[in-house]
């Protein structure tokens, strides 16, 4: 199966798990990735920048209306919902919070799948809510790849829980071993 | 190769295309160039709020069924607003470009999709602090008559009063925030001479033309539901409505970099969005 991208949820403890997962990725990794961290409306991103000088491909905040490229991975900005269109570009949005997000994971995952159909790999990670459970569930649904970091291993596991409660998914990983499966697309 | 879920996505995409042709046909309401995906994500929220059994049928119900229409354009009409929201821009306003309107004897400002109107009486009330208030003249639109007729009463809730405030308290307010509300029960209603020189009126940004010679136009975090096409024609409408040398102002996310009409302005402001009009 060839995955045209991979969308990412992660919430509570989610920087050191980006960090594990992302770092490892090697520089002509070509599927983009799109993530959904929950972080403070007031946020500067920081992560953005911190991340970009951990790896080996690009990291940026995802602009409104910009064409998704390989090789790159976008964050939602703080405050704003992402939402990925059918011709492959990216939207946002200032409606209401979802699962008390916003950016909220489900929102990000149902537009991607509607996006990708099967040709996606969707990632949920540690956290303390359970956005992000609906969206795999769908993306599960038109059969991508649904993964979902081992709870016995997240810094908090209300959120992998809950994934794995909405959905029959593909594979229970640890960042080490997920950062090694993407690597090997 | 298709599966199932994958089918059935293209179906519904075909049925919304259909459902905003009859809006549009039936209505007047054109949101045939709004963000898809955005449009998709509204729609099936009220498919599924008002358990219907597919978009087909949602349409039938707009065409025949009183009132429905109302409950789907509020659907697809984002009215997330706050009072002195984003107060760093509220701020900028006022260290940028109040200095230069001071210099002005009367202006005009356009408040583009103003939606429920608390981004409206927060800049009323920098015009007063400013004390240029008397010389202004505030044009306040939204296609969403609902939200104008909120926008006009000028109430609250009272549960939001904290936030604002502190928002106002961000922005550079120099007076006490509850100067300019009066608590009653569980709403505040807003000081009327803030209303004082604001006309609401119903404009749609898809369809309506040219809002003329305004000094300063604001519209944020509308442009972000539309696609590149209507952007671009949207801003090109704002250049048109601009006398040489006014303001747009846009939402923290809204780059006017990526419009065609980017070379007709001159950024003032580039984190805040604030762009001037070039004078020739």
């Amino acid at each position: 199966m060839q995955y045209k991208a991979i969308v990412i949820g992660s919430s509570a403890g989610g920087l050191n798990a980006l960090k594990i997962i992302l770092s490892v990725l090697p520089e002509k990794f070509n599927i983009p990735i799109i993530i959904v961290q929950h972080v403070s409306p007031q946020s500067d991103n920081y992560i953005i920048e911190y991340l970009n000088k951990l790896c080996k491909i690009k990291v940026k905040e995802a602009d409104e209306k910009e064409k998704i490229k390989r090789g790159t991975i976008y964050f939602a900005p703080p405050n704003f919902h992402l939402l990925i269109e059918e011709d492959k570009t990216l939207s946002l949005s200032v409606e209401s919070k979802v699962n008390f997000a916003r950016p909220s994971i489900d929102v990000l995952f149902e537009s991607a799948v509607f996006a990708y159909g099967s040709a996606l790999i969707g990632i949920i990670l540690t956290g303390a809510n359970n956005d992000g459970a609906l969206g795999l569930k769908k993306i599960k649904e038109y059969e991508g790849l649904t993964i979902v970091q081992d709870p016995k291993t997240a810094e908090v596991d209300v959120m992998p829980l809950s994934a794995i409660e909405a959905t029959k998914v593909d594979h229970i990983f640890s960042l080490q071993k997920i950062g090694k499966f993407l690597s090997s697309l | 190769m298709c599966n199932k879920q994958e089918i059935i996505n293209k179906n519904i995409n075909i049925e919304i295309r259909l459902l905003l042709e009859a809006i549009y046909e039936k209505f007047g309401y054109d949101f045939r160039s709004y963000s898809k995906a955005h449009v998709k994500r509204r729609i099936l929220y009220r498919l599924s709020a008002s358990e219907l059994k597919s978009v087909s049928e949602m349409q039938y119900k707009v065409l025949y069924e009183d009132g429905f229409i109302d409950i789907l354009l509020k659907d697809l009409s984002i009215n997330v607003t706050e009072m002195f929201r984003d107060p760093l821009f509220y701020k900028a306003i006022r260290d940028e470009i109040i200095p230069i309107i001071k210099t002005y004897p009367f202006f005009k400002i356009w408040h583009a999709g103003c939606s429920s109107g608390e981004e409206v009486y927060s800049m009323a009330i920098i015009l007063k602090e400013e004390g240029i208030y008397d010389r202004a003249q505030i044009y306040a639109t939204d296609f969403n008559q609902q939200v104008l007729k909120k926008a006009k009463e000028g109430i609250y809730h009272i549960d939001k009063i904290k936030e604002y405030t502190r928002n106002y308290q961000k922005a550079g307010g120099v007076n006490s925030f509850s100067d300019y509300y009066m608590a009653k029960y569980d709403s505040v209603i807003l000081e009327k001479s803030l209303k004082k020189n604001i006309v609401f009126a119903d404009h749609n940004l898809v369809s309506d033309s040219v809002f003329g010679e305004m000094n300063m136009i604001v519209c944020r975090n509308v442009l972000i539901y539309f696609n590149s096409d209507l952007q671009n024609n949207v801003v090109k409408l704002f250049e048109e409505s601009l006398m040489p040398g006014g303001f747009l102002c846009l939402g923290s996310k809204e780059n006017l970099k990526l419009s065609e009409s980017f070379s007709d302005f001159k950024v003032i402001d580039d984190k805040e969005k604030i762009y001037k009009k070039k004078l020739y």
